[in-house]
């Protein structure tokens, strides 16, 4: 048990997330309830909690059930809606945001899992920011529906490639969907900001 | 006085160049605020329940137990017992409340009894569904050189013996047969909107194309005027022709909101976004095409069927063959009403099938005389059916030269190996109209210098704020930041639909009218003042000027000081077919090549290169022009490759309604894109065209032509998937 779980007061770890599997399941599957039955959904998922998250180096409390994801706290409590719902199986990428650094997608992290670790989203990089700015230089968008799931992803590739090459550009960043097709103008962003950072 | 027409070729200051959008940051930074996004006090939660069979009848419904679920606040049923359900997915109830994970739970609880119905599924077997008696004749017209004499009794029979004879005369008679699958627009923000009341007074925010024309589809079925309905988009995730209505869940959220009297949000889940909210019809095709030894084509005759779901609707004949227009063909169409819900336009509609049907028996007709598809489609250019005869030569001429075809170039078959692999190329050529919509804009330069524009148009993710800031930056001699733009309301002036390449023409036309008419006014001012004729004065730069002593001038701060209190107020109105004009043109022709490397092992085809050539008139801003050109050409290797709605034949369950099913193209996968916006001065002087749906046009048959020269070997049906590419060679090697 994480020292942050025991901040859910007066419930232990095991019994608040007694059937939150079939919980998370449910809510995965909105609008295909079939998959996880009433019945067996029913009265395994009662009751809520305050929790802190930790959302752009700011604290917040929100009340969270066990199978409340990341996402629908960050749009629907903290007015964070950056990242998008776009699909709800996590294969698209619209929803990323970083976790301890690391992009996770929104959609299909419990926010549970979340407390006492570092959430950033996209509007925690500001207009500012070098990859937001290579996006805008490089036309890397069209109705920017995935724009800023894929600047957040493009965020944790640079930590990790600050030098990438166009090969590692095209092999490096397949876990983004994009159905205008901005995807050569999102390669032409990488480089300019891998660029950019290379040369003050 | 300011000239209406647009600044000769080259001496525009800022149109035609290169521009980033005005809204790029906040798009990029997570700041802009889609119809999903809009977030309203007290709001709920609502999601609808999808049926799960094709086609079924409605027994019973029972949404009580959803009622009990905690933090669920409605519940209702959107059929009734003894409603057919001709498609899974279509509605059947809503629920709404506090949380996704109530809201979830109390759909789970809704009870239905269905009564399953026999469904048909089969859009690409015309003989099933002829058995099924699910098809419908859906045109057929024949063009023949020679004209039956008057002796003649049956037409039918006479055509039948000249198509023979006609064939009989060619050098080489090509059969094949053809196809592209139904595929979903896939909007990544799927259908929906968040409604809000105040009072009697309806807002809706909703994922929208469509601003200025969907009040009224609100208003109707709630009861209420128009005027008391407001659409709301300020930015749409994605449309591409499937959003132009309120649809049954927007008003449905309408209702509710009321009901509840709290704003409530209403977006479909991925998979009722994919089974209700949009789908582009299937075309399979039979045809025999006869040519001369040349490869010129003499005659055609061709049956294709296919659907656009329950309606049974199919491709236009319209459009085949394709662009080519042969001196002698019969087409004919059948349509095949399948159990899935209806069509919506989807980008270019009917165009990239009737290429992809018709432009692969062209090459084919290369293929079978052993020369090049270049040349092929060259020699066939003098039948092309637009006049642009001469644009495609050029366009053909800079797209082989971009593409370094000539020197890549091998007969299909005959190429050198790599290993396993494969290189082909293949190309395709289109046509679209995108004439300038309706629109008027109402433009205001306020006394302290700053202007605003207002229409009530919509941005898909062409740039149409960009466009119109842009366009009245460069009419008032200002820079596109000094013009707010204000668009994505319907109590704005309306501006047409987004939808068939109309949109840049037609915010492009009122923008130019309502800020020249709007520059005009000012410069009467300025010309009492500086004692210099109105009609020699111009605005270049921040300032107004006398054209033949610029250094008798005022900055543009000073000019609108001039207006006393109130703000100037100008109109501009453009109605296509009534407003003369001389800014905004229709008709675009295209050509594109596609590079592809095919593994004969594994039937995996990688896109190497892919170039376009595209003409729209006049450009506006060359940067998102050239985006929209990259763009199509991505979707069009997404049809082309990667994505097909896969229906169960047996049951008509849509297997595939998910994003980790569907596949779609993913950054790697694109390959080197190269675009090339065709503007000389022919195209210039024409105005702005809309570019929209051209590039995503040929693709699919340029693909599909690029495989088959790969192969050899003609795989016939998109998407050209590992598994169809090895079925190909598997039956040509018998």
């Amino acid at each position: 048990m994480s020292d942050s779980m025991r901040s859910v007061s007066g419930v232990s770890r095991r019994e608040f997330l007694k059937g939150s599997g079939a919980a998370a399941a449910a809510t995965a599957v909105v609008g295909a309830p079939l998959v996880a039955p009433a019945e067996e959904v029913a009265g395994l998922v009662r009751g809520s909690e305050e929790v802190t998250l930790t959302v752009n180096g700011k604290k917040h409390r929100v009340r969270i059930e066990p199978r409340t994801t990341l996402l629908e706290v960050l749009r629907y409590q903290l007015g964070l809606t950056g990242a998008k719902p776009v699909s709800t199986d996590g294969c698209c990428g619209g929803s990323t945001v970083l976790l301890e650094g690391k992009p996770v997608s929104a959609a299909t992290t419990l926010a549970l899992d979340c407390v006492g670790k570092q959430i950033t989203t996209v509007e925690g990089l500001g207009a500012k920011d070098d990859v937001v700015q290579a996006f805008v230089h490089q036309d890397a968008m069209q109705c920017g529906f995935c724009t800023p799931g894929f600047v957040v992803a493009v965020k944790a590739f640079l930590k990790k490639h600050p030098n990438a090459t166009e090969e590692e550009v095209r092999q490096g960043l397949n876990g983004n969907l994009c159905r205008c097709g901005t995807y050569v103008n999102v390669i032409r962003a990488v480089l300019e900001a891998v660029k950019g950072a290379n040369h003050g | 006085m300011a000239k209406l027409d647009w600044p000769e070729q080259g001496k525009a200051s800022l149109l035609g160049k290169r521009h980033d959008r005005i809204d790029g940051v906040a798009k990029a930074s997570g700041a802009a605020k889609y119809a999903y996004d809009i977030l309203e006090d007290n709001m709920v939660l609502a999601r609808v329940l999808g049926c799960p069979h094709a086609h079924c009848r409605v027994k019973s419904i029972d949404v009580k137990p959803a009622l009990k679920v905690p933090g669920v606040v409605a519940a209702e049923a959107l059929k009734k017992p003894g409603d057919e359900i001709q498609w899974q997915g279509d509605l059947v109830a809503v629920v709404a409340g506090e949380t996704e994970g109530a809201v979830a739970e109390g759909l789970a609880a809704i009870k239905v009894q269905y009564e399953v119905l026999e469904p048909f599924a089969k859009d690409d077997d015309l003989e099933a569904a002829q058995k099924a008696k699910r098809t419908r004749r859906a045109g057929q017209s024949t063009k023949l050189e020679n004209e039956p004499g008057d002796e003649v009794e049956d037409e039918e029979a006479w055509e039948e013996e000249e198509l023979r004879r006609l064939f009989k005369q060619c050098d080489v008679v090509v059969e094949g047969e053809y196809g592209i699958p139904v595929i979903t627009h896939m909007c990544l923000e799927p259908h929906g909107s968040t409604c809000v009341w105040q009072g009697d007074k309806l807002i809706a925010h909703l994922s929208t194309q469509n601003v200025s024309g969907t009040a009224g589809q609100f208003a109707g079925p709630l009861g209420i005027p128009a005027t008391d309905v407001t659409i709301h988009c300020d930015f749409i995730g994605g449309g591409f022709g499937s959003k132009f209505a309120a649809d049954v869940w927007g008003v449905t959220a309408a209702r509710l909101a009321k009901k509840l009297g709290r704003p409530v949000k209403l977006m479909l889940d991925r998979d009722l976004e994919l089974k209700n909210a949009g789908t582009r019809p299937s075309g399979f095709i039979k045809v025999k095409v006869g040519a001369d030894r040349n490869g010129v084509v003499k005659v055609w005759d061709s049956h294709h069927w296919g659907t656009n779901g329950i309606g049974g609707g199919v491709v236009s004949q319209g459009v085949i063959p394709y662009v080519f227009d042969p001196p002698n063909r019969r087409r004919r169409a059948t349509g095949i009403r399948v159990n899935a819900a209806p069509a919506r336009a989807w980008r270019a509609p009917n165009h990239p099938q009737g290429a992809v049907l018709s432009q692969c028996a062209y090459d084919d007709i290369a293929r079978a005389l052993g020369i090049d598809s270049y040349e092929v489609f060259l020699r066939n250019l003098p039948s092309v059916s637009n006049g642009k005869a001469e644009v495609y030569r050029e366009q053909m001429e800079i797209a082989a030269r971009l593409m370094d075809w000539k020197a890549k170039w091998h007969p299909h078959g005959k190429g050198p190996r790599d290993g396993l692999v494969v290189t082909g190329l293949g190309m395709a050529i289109h046509t679209w109209g995108g004439a300038a919509h309706n629109s008027t804009a109402e433009l205001k330069i306020h006394p302290d210098g700053s202007v605003e524009i207002s229409l009530g148009s919509q941005d898909l993710g062409t740039g149409t704020r960009t466009v119109i800031a842009l366009v009245v930056a460069e009419t008032l001699g200002l820079k596109p930041d000094q013009v707010k733009v204000n668009i994505g309301w319907s109590t704005y002036p309306p501006s047409g639909p987004s939808g068939g390449s109309t949109t840049v023409g037609g915010v492009s036309e009122s923008s130019r009218r309502a800020a020249t008419a709007a520059l005009n006014q000012l410069l009467e001012r300025v010309a009492a003042k500086l004692g210099v004729p109105a009609d020699r004065l111009e605005a270049k730069a921040g300032r107004i000027q006398d054209s033949q002593n610029p250094k008798t001038s005022v900055s543009w701060k000073e000019a609108c000081s001039l207006l006393g209190m109130n703000p100037l107020v100008a109109k501009g109105e453009y109605r296509r077919g009534r407003t003369k004009t001389n800014l905004s043109s229709s008709q675009v022709a295209g050509v594109q090549m596609a590079e592809v490397a095919v593994d004969t092992e594994t039937g995996v085809v990688r896109m190497k290169k892919f170039v376009a050539v595209q003409d729209m008139g006049l450009i506006i801003n060359r940067k998102t022009a050239e985006s929209q050109v990259l763009g199509a050409a991505i979707m069009g290797i997404a049809y082309a490759l990667f994505e097909e709605r896969i229906l169960d034949p047996q049951t008509g369950v849509f297997l595939n309604a998910e994003l980790s099913d569907y596949l779609l193209p993913r950054l790697g996968d694109v390959g080197e894109i190269v675009v090339h916006l065709y503007e000389p001065p022919s195209e210039y002087q024409r105005g702005v065209v809309g570019l929209g749906e051209p590039p995503v046009i040929s693709p699919g048959a340029a693909i599909s032509n690029a495989v088959c020269n790969a192969l050899g070997v003609r795989v016939p049906r998109l998407p050209l998937t590992p598994k169809r590419v090895l079925d190909a060679l598997a039956k040509a090697q018998g």
